[in-house]
């Protein structure tokens, strides 16, 4: 679980998000939405602790985050950035085997359990076919599982997504949170990603956390629905959004 | 995989002993293997040839081997730190720190009026381009702990660089022909310049220098995804920078210091090893590109030796085809 209190993020004197107490729960699928520049990406940095944050502190379960060693933290936390990683002769088994190194020796040695939960990792994607594929050669849809199968094989009960769905075409971007929301549930793992398609949002996930500059709600899909939060990310734009029907249509 | 890797390790090991043996068999004066091999294991030789072999080529054809692997591994050092398929062993300024320092102390000297002959021991050339070079790599450090962009330690590195080629330039334009020549073939690069009692010297900082590479081999792989995959994978960032850098003063700036700037080893040789090996595991690539480095090297001396020319010429004209190739063909290749 993510607990955040009284989180405030931003750059030098631009607040992004101020004085947040929410949390993210374990076992569900979340989907963080909010307009361009909001800060979707800083939030997922600042829990994967590349970010420093202005004031208040995330918790992970009952710790604090700052608390956390990097190991530690490696142990708990795993990210999938927007990052394109294409990296020729890199074979995709050996990309997943680096979500082993917090677990690995001073040189990254494998044992036998991590080759397992490496193939393991590579099965729960449905990327068993690619293994000894180099990325080089997939396509985006490919490579963003590859990458979400390196985050499994970390073994972390939270998982967080910067726009995973970036780049994928539409059955792509369906299957891909399909099986986020399969992990999150059948794994009982804490699962946040950004996204910036509503529609899919709505459907699969089972919580939306919306950033409103400077405030961020976090509530269940069917109560994000009806709650007014989502008609006003769009006040003042050219779209509209109808909570009946879950679907934005230009005025 | 794992068999054709264990091969070509074996094929390689084999060729540097081969190139080894030739190394020491060409030159001004020729040597058969058999005299070779008696100068070593102490049979009977003709007592010249036996000192040929044993004070000059000997250490050579070592330091060939030493510097061709270090300065192969410092460049994929470079070249994963960065992500940068161009980066090398010289792209944090080494090379021209060197310069500046052995330019103050070639150059400088005179100009200043201080005693400039002969007597001037090559160690004080040497150590002038060691601290030249250590005081340029640990500016950069200095400058990077406080950075978080690795792209702007790279324009800074190269930044630095510049300004003290500027400098370097200065001191030639003011300097005179005698001094201004021992400092041009300076940059030419010799392997030969490291006397068999500098050898102990040498060889220890560039074993310290893999020693340290071999500890950042899973933080480099790592480093593979980028700072920020590696970071959440539990990477210490500063530290294995601190790390490599060290690294890097202790490979590249040794070499330069004793051997002079050789170009294009440490940017051409981690891609060919890469090519050859087929894998960008640096548990494979950083034996890869010591032995590769060290063949390299090995062949460079003996091209040079064959057409009594620069090393550094043989090496540019070697390696640049290859760092051509790189470019071309690129795509994502770090």
């Amino acid at each position: 679980m993510i607990r955040f209190e009284n989180l405030t993020l931003g750059y030098g004197s631009r607040t992004l998000i101020d004085s947040l107490t929410a949390s993210v729960s374990q076992g569900e699928l979340t989907a963080l939405v909010g307009r361009n520049g909001t800060g979707k990406s800083t939030l997922l940095r600042a829990i994967a602790g590349l970010e420093q944050t202005l004031g208040g502190e995330i918790f992970i379960g009952e710790r604090p985050l700052a608390d956390l060693t990097a190991a530690e933290r490696a142990s708990t936390i795993a990210f999938v950035t927007t990052e394109k990683v294409r990296i020729a002769n890199l074979r995709s088994r050996d990309v997943v085997a680096l979500g082993r190194a917090p677990y690995t020796n001073w040189i990254g040695q494998m044992q036998k359990q991590d080759e397992e939960i490496v193939m393991q990792s590579i099965a729960a994607v449905g990327m068993s076919d690619y293994a000894d594929k180099t990325m080089d050669r997939m396509s985006d849809g490919e490579c963003q599982r590859i990458m979400i199968a390196r985050a499994l094989a970390q073994q972390t009960p939270i998982i967080l997504l910067d726009e995973p769905t970036a780049f994928l075409d539409m059955p792509n971007r369906y299957e891909l949170c399909t099986l986020l929301r399969r992990l999150a549930r059948e794994e009982n793992k804490c699962i946040l990603f950004s996204t910036h398609e509503l529609d899919i949002a709505l459907e699969l996930c089972d919580s939306i956390a919306l950033i409103a500059p400077p405030q961020l709600h976090i509530l269940p899909t069917a109560k994000m629905v009806t709650s007014g939060h989502i008609e006003r990310l769009f006040t003042g734009g050219i779209v509209n959004f109808d909570p009946k029907t879950r679907s934005v249509s230009v005025k | 995989m794992q068999k054709r890797t264990t091969i070509l390790f074996v094929l390689l090991a084999l060729l540097t002993l081969v190139l080894f043996a030739v190394d020491m068999m060409v030159g001004s004066v020729d040597i058969t293997a058999r005299e070779v091999w008696a100068a070593i294991s102490g049979g009977a030789c003709d007592p010249i040839k036996s000192k040929i072999i044993l004070d000059v080529r000997l250490t050579k054809a070592i330091v060939a081997i030493l510097a061709g692997s270090a300065l192969a591994v410092s460049g994929l050092q470079m070249q994963t730190l960065f992500r940068n398929p161009l980066a090398g062993p010289y792209v944090l300024g080494v090379s021209s720190g060197a310069s500046l320092g052995v330019a103050l102390f070639i150059l400088g000297a005179p100009l200043m009026g201080w005693a400039s002959s002969s007597t001037l021991s090559s160690l004080g050339v040497a150590g002038a381009a060691w601290i030249g070079s250590a005081a340029v790599l640990a500016l950069v450090a200095a400058v990077s702990r406080r950075i978080k962009d690795i792209m702007v330690i790279l324009i800074l590195g190269m930044m630095i660089g510049s300004a003290v080629s500027a400098v370097v330039q200065i001191l030639q334009y003011l300097s005179h022909e005698e001094a201004l020549k021992s400092f041009v073939v300076w940059t030419m690069g010799s392997l030969g310049d490291v006397t068999s009692s500098q050898l102990w010297l040498v060889g220890s900082a560039i074993i310290a220098g893999l020693i340290i590479a071999v500890a950042a081999i899973k933080p480099m792989n790592l480093l593979l995804l980028g700072e920020a995959y590696a970071r959440t994978m539990g990477l210490n960032i500063r530290r294995t920078r601190s790390l490599i850098l060290l690294s890097t003063t202790l490979l590249a700036g040794t070499v330069t210091a004793f051997c002079g700037p050789v170009g294009f080893i440490g940017l051409a040789i981690p891609h060919l090893a890469r090519i050859i090996f087929r894998n960008v595991d640096h548990r494979t690539l950083l034996p890869a590109a010591a032995l590769t480095g060290a063949i390299s090297l090995l062949l460079c001396d003996i091209i040079s030796k064959l057409l009594t020319l620069p090393v550094n010429t043989i090496t540019a004209l070697l390696g640049i085809p290859i760092v051509v190739w790189v470019v071309i063909r690129n795509k994502n290749i770090v």
